[in-house]
């Protein structure tokens, strides 16, 4: 469904609420007023407490003191773990993922949607089933497999290889191409066009305000992931910024002088770029998409 | 469990065409466009890589006597039938990690599903704030792990801000330190961080409940508590069963909360969950046949329980 006819609807709900109230209307403002501050406090209080000088968890360290500013914290984090080396990991981790994504994903997707061949009822079964499959049963064979026969850790294929191409986004791009007029292609090809023609000029263009959900739900998958990078990755020239983030809480934040400030200066750098990308792309992201998707 | 059984309709649409015969010359081996194989290609090799060959060997170690050895050497694996998991569940700290996950779901689990309801209820009815609304309620959800855990580190703690703001009320040893509340705050953790995601599945379903259904309601005099349970509740039943096999599953592989927040499942195991347990005694302590055995167990209960949700909490008809 469009976004405009999702706002027309909520339209015509509210005017059929006019009925409603005023009682109901104030209590539901409430409700989504106090989610919104549970749901962003935490974020507000990271930025504050990633610039404390000393940490300050009383009430009044909630709000900005200018006495109590600084960005030592981050020159901190930044000796003891290496931003910059972190999130350079962490882009190579997740540019590798969108990459094999968005090349065989969407290859897949547009032969799942547009093409008919033998092993397609099957091969969308395995897309779905796949995301069923919990990682922990993988996590034992995984690290057998890769970092032991293959002698990939420390490497960044080997952390790239199990989310390669994300399954939910093959199932994704099924679900927009599927909506393509099946004409148009027919006499596409009819005038001899290539399939791969066929999807890089007719399919690509039509869908691309959907790949920016795709682009998304993709990037946050490696960017956030911890358990599999830890396992794989035990030099932390090639760490993600997730993993050195997570070792510096559990091993050296005890030793250091102001630890809380510290670590969330880090956890703002890990969070940041996440959070503008989905800010900047917001109004692309619409519930729909994603529930046809996971709904298959 | 929704996802597969709608899955299975598309496939079976795919071969009446194949029957039927279409232009003969035309259907090769291979299907009418073999081209969609070639552009599967990759996927599929993929797919059988990384999850369905892991898969099946995940179900080997867990049978066999498998430890870690150099690259390339020969050793002998035999067959154990079942010792690695009587091996597993002889000890205490992995059976306690089990009752773990299921104090972790008893909390999460219905909390998620009324919260992210009653959320995005609210959230679809209204029209001013909406996007900023919306990105409050989905930040958590993008956002990683390891970094709102610092946060809720910070907040937690025995002085932070959560226990200054109790006062006399907060409990002692904290919350984190505490036996008692380390694993429900865990629960309540991750609650928060992916109401989100659920809110977005709720707002997707209720998008497809009737109108008409809330005008009859209406007409009949049931008010908005009424028709929330008689309209709204019934309505997105289907994104209720998905939503508790969802976040049965996500609560089953909870790994990185457990290691951050409590420092490695402490308080004395009080917060350990089955794959923290399969991390330390896998990769750890180097008996990766064991970690498979709980690794078995795990995904079989959850299968266990995720068709009981589908039994009970799925459509009757």
């Amino acid at each position: 469904m469009s976004r405009k006819s999702e706002r027309r609807m909520t339209r015509a709900a509210t005017l059929s609420d006019t009925k409603m109230s005023r009682g109901q209307t104030v209590l539901r403002g409430v409700v989504l007023g106090l989610g919104a501050l549970v749901f962003l406090f935490p974020f507000y209080y990271m930025v504050i407490g990633s610039l404390q000088t000393k940490p300050d968890p009383t009430v009044a360290g909630a709000f900005p003191n200018p006495a109590n500013l600084t960005f030592d914290n981050y020159v901190a984090i930044d000796e003891r773990i290496n931003l910059w080396t972190g999130l350079v990991n962490s882009g190579i981790f997740t540019a590798g993922v969108l990459l094999g994504t968005l090349v065989f994903g969407m290859l897949a997707g547009y032969a799942l949607a547009q093409l008919q061949w033998r092993g397609r009822g099957v091969t969308f079964a395995l897309a779905l089933l796949v995301q069923v499959v919990p990682f922990q049963l993988l996590m034992i064979p995984l690290y057998v497999l890769i970092a032991r026969d293959y002698g990939l850790s420390d490497n960044y294929v080997g952390m790239i290889l199990p989310y390669f191409i994300n399954s939910a986004a093959v199932v994704i791009f099924r679900q927009y191409f599927l909506q393509l007029p099946k004409e148009l292609f027919e006499a596409a090809r009819i005038d001899g066009a290539s399939e791969l023609a066929l999807l890089w000029r007719i399919a690509i263009p039509l869908v691309r305000p959907a790949l920016i959900t795709v682009v998304l739900l993709t990037f946050i998958g490696p960017w956030n992931e911890f358990l599999w990078p830890f396992l794989i990755t035990k030099d932390a020239a090639l760490q993600p910024l997730a993993v050195s983030l997570a070792n510096y809480i559990s091993n050296v934040a005890a030793s250091a002088a102001n630890p809380f400030g510290a670590t969330l200066a880090g956890a703002v750098v890990l969070a940041a770029p996440v959070v503008v990308l989905f800010i900047i792309v917001q109004r692309y992201f619409i519930s729909t998409d994603i529930g046809s998707s996971v709904k298959g | 469990m929704t996802a597969i059984r709608t899955g299975g309709r598309p496939a079976r649409a795919g071969t009446p065409g194949k029957k039927r015969g279409g232009p003969r010359r035309k259907v090769g081996l291979l299907g009418r466009n073999p081209l969609g194989l070639l552009f599967s290609a990759p996927y599929l090799v993929f797919v059988l890589l990384v999850f369905a060959y892991p898969l099946v060997y995940a179900f080997w170690i867990a049978f066999h006597d498998f430890f870690f050895a150099a690259p390339g050497a020969q050793v002998d694996r035999p067959f154990v039938g079942l010792d690695n998991f009587v091996a597993a569940f002889s000890d205490p700290a992995v059976i306690r990690s089990f009752g773990n996950v299921g104090i972790f779901l008893l909390i999460n689990v219905p909390l998620t599903v009324v919260l992210a309801l009653v959320l995005a209820t609210a959230l679809n009815k209204v029209v001013r704030f909406r996007g900023f609304l919306r990105v409050s309620y989905y930040v958590p959800y993008v956002t990683a792990s390891v970094a709102v855990v610092g946060v809720w580190l910070f907040l937690f703690s025995g002085s932070g801000l959560v226990n200054q703001l109790l006062g006399p009320l907060a409990p002692d040893p904290s919350w984190l330190i505490s036996e008692t509340w380390a694993m429900p705050t865990i629960a309540i953790f991750v609650t928060w961080k992916q109401l989100g995601f659920y809110i977005l599945l709720y707002l997707a379903a209720l998008q497809n409940v009737p109108k008409e259904l809330y005008e009859s309601a209406s007409t009949d005099g049931a008010g908005a508590i009424r028709s929330f349970f008689s309209v709204t509740v019934p309505g997105v039943r289907p994104a209720t069963v998905l939503v508790l096999l969802v976040s049965t599953v996500t609560g089953a592989n909870l790994f990185t909360e457990p290691y951050l927040l409590t420092g490695g499942g402490g308080p004395n195991g009080a917060s350990a969950s089955p794959v923290l347990i399969m991390y330390q005694k896998g990769l750890q302590q180097g008996q990766p046949d064991i970690a498979s055995a709980i690794g078995v167990v795990l995904v079989l209960l959850v299968l266990i329980i995720a068709f009981l949700q589908n039994r009970f909490a799925g459509e009757r008809d």
